[in-house]
């Protein structure tokens, strides 16, 4: 990172924005909140095309979920007159909350994808300002099997592939389903995947999968947290495999992948799906440098006991050549590693419970 | 037509230029959602803090005509009388 560019962290909790920066991503400045009051379940950082705009999903319990954008680094905020995302008068209903904001590849400037409750997919060619409900996913004829986690039914997870028109989909539940043209046809691809929680416990869809994370390099390998089970696919989420030994538990939210490297990925397991702590209180990161084989903990930086959970996307990496790895929980601290993971230094503590956060290097 | 008076709460007051009350002309079998949708002209985004896409009201606002609860009388198809006066006002949730 040069002298003219800072990391920046945007930080969404239960009641509101935080964001924070570094010049080192060692030593933070944190912003007063924005929204406050209202929830951040989703946050985005495009800094495609040489401009940084960010995105926060917000959703007030009083008047309703929205997107909104910034284009100077969080200073002021807008959303468009009509909204970013809703549903029209034939659907039906109404939207519920926005988790996930997804810029698309660099080659596909402008395009941006939203995951929402109800589970929905919807796609904007407009820089993230106006979204299109994906009617291929809305229409599946699986819909009615879907089923809603305990958060809601949603899709929270969309992964568009660099090489490709392919798409990844998480939803909980229903599991994963992939898109071969962009969008216009959606199957599910859940083989190898458990659903214990089924009385058939291997479904051809009805999972409840938490994170899916594509590998950078080779865009066919995914890494997936379940509840319960850790999987990886290398053949494009056709047939999944566990890759769970080695870590102290199975279940968990959070599935992270490293930005330049193949077959290095990072989870932060908890104990189980009854018991939703980290393993004895003690809060770990575990990293796979290949593709799942082997595990290495660390906790270096992290508080020597912790009962708080680390949510779905309450994680992210960056994408410096050494990239930074963020994570918050319930609790509300706030963790940065500028080593990959290796240590971790507080960014923020007693903050409304963290739901999601993401992290860019951005011109200073 | 008739004239009735919308007091706004503290947190919609930017979409009314940060005014408290809203006077407006209603017709006079006007209902509650004739005179939301007369509210939202040009204010789309003040229409979708109060109802959803759907065009319910949203959960957690609440509606008062002349001090009584819409969803105690005919809803969102509630008439509104010459003169009255319109409360919206978020109720009570979130933790």
């Amino acid at each position: 990172m040069s002298a003219t560019e800072t990391t920046l962290l945007a930080i969404g909790t239960k009641k509101g924005l935080w964001l924070a920066s570094s010049t080192d991503r060692k030593t933070w400045s944190v912003s007063e909140p924005k929204f406050l009051m209202e929830e951040i379940p989703s946050v985005g950082i495009d800094t495609r095309g040489g401009r940084t705009r960010l995105f926060a999903g917000r959703m007030s319990w009083h008047f309703g979920p929205c997107i909104s954008h910034s284009d100077d680094l969080g200073k002021t905020w807008a959303e468009p007159q009509e909204g970013s995302i809703r549903f029209g008068p034939d659907d039906g209903t109404a939207l519920e909350r926005v988790w996930q904001i997804q810029p698309d590849a660099e080659n596909r400037p402008g395009v941006v994808w939203a995951g929402c409750q109800p589970i929905s997919v919807w796609k904007s060619t407009d820089h993230g300002e106006t979204f299109e409900l994906n009617r291929a996913l809305w229409d599946h004829p699986h819909r009615s099997e879907w089923g809603a986690g305990f958060g809601g039914a949603a899709a929270h997870t969309v992964l568009p592939s660099p090489a490709d028109e392919t798409v990844h989909v998480a939803m909980s539940t229903g599991g994963v389903y992939r898109s071969d043209d962009g969008g216009a046809s959606w199957q599910p691809r859940n083989r190898g995947i458990s659903a214990y929680f089924m009385p058939d416990p291997n479904p051809e869809f009805g999972q409840c999968v938490h994170k899916v994370a594509r590998d950078a390099v080779d865009p066919d390998r995914l890494f997936a947290q379940n509840h319960h089970g850790v999987y990886a696919s290398s053949d494009r989420g056709d047939s999944w495999q566990s890759i769970a030994d080695g870590l102290p538990a199975d279940f968990g939210f959070v599935m992270l992948a490293h930005p330049h490297r193949s077959g290095t990925a990072w989870v932060i397991p908890l104990k189980a799906d009854g018991e939703r702590i980290p393993p004895d209180g003690h809060l770990q990161v575990h990293r796979t440098d290949d593709s799942g084989a082997t595990w290495q903990a660390s906790a270096a930086g992290l508080p020597a006991a912790e009962y708080n959970a680390v949510l779905r996307d309450a994680a992210c990496v960056d994408t410096a050549e050494t990239p930074g790895v963020y994570f918050g929980t319930r609790g509300g601290a706030v963790y940065a590693s500028a080593d990959e993971g290796r240590t971790f230094q507080e960014v923020a503590s007693h903050l409304p419970d963290v739901l999601s956060v993401r992290a860019a290097v951005v011109p200073a | 037509m008739s004239s009735v008076t919308v007091l706004i709460p503290t947190l919609l007051r930017p979409y009314v230029d940060g005014r408290s009350e809203v006077s407006m002309t209603v017709s006079d079998d006007g209902d509650v959602s004739a005179l939301l949708d007369g509210l939202g002209a040009g204010r789309p985004l003040l229409d979708q803090r109060i109802r959803e896409e759907t065009g319910a009201l949203r959960r957690y606002v609440n509606i008062y005509v002349d001090g009584e609860d819409v969803r105690r009388l005919d809803g969102l198809r509630t008439l509104v009388p010459s003169g009255a006066t319109v409360m919206i006002i978020q109720s009570v949730a979130g933790g």
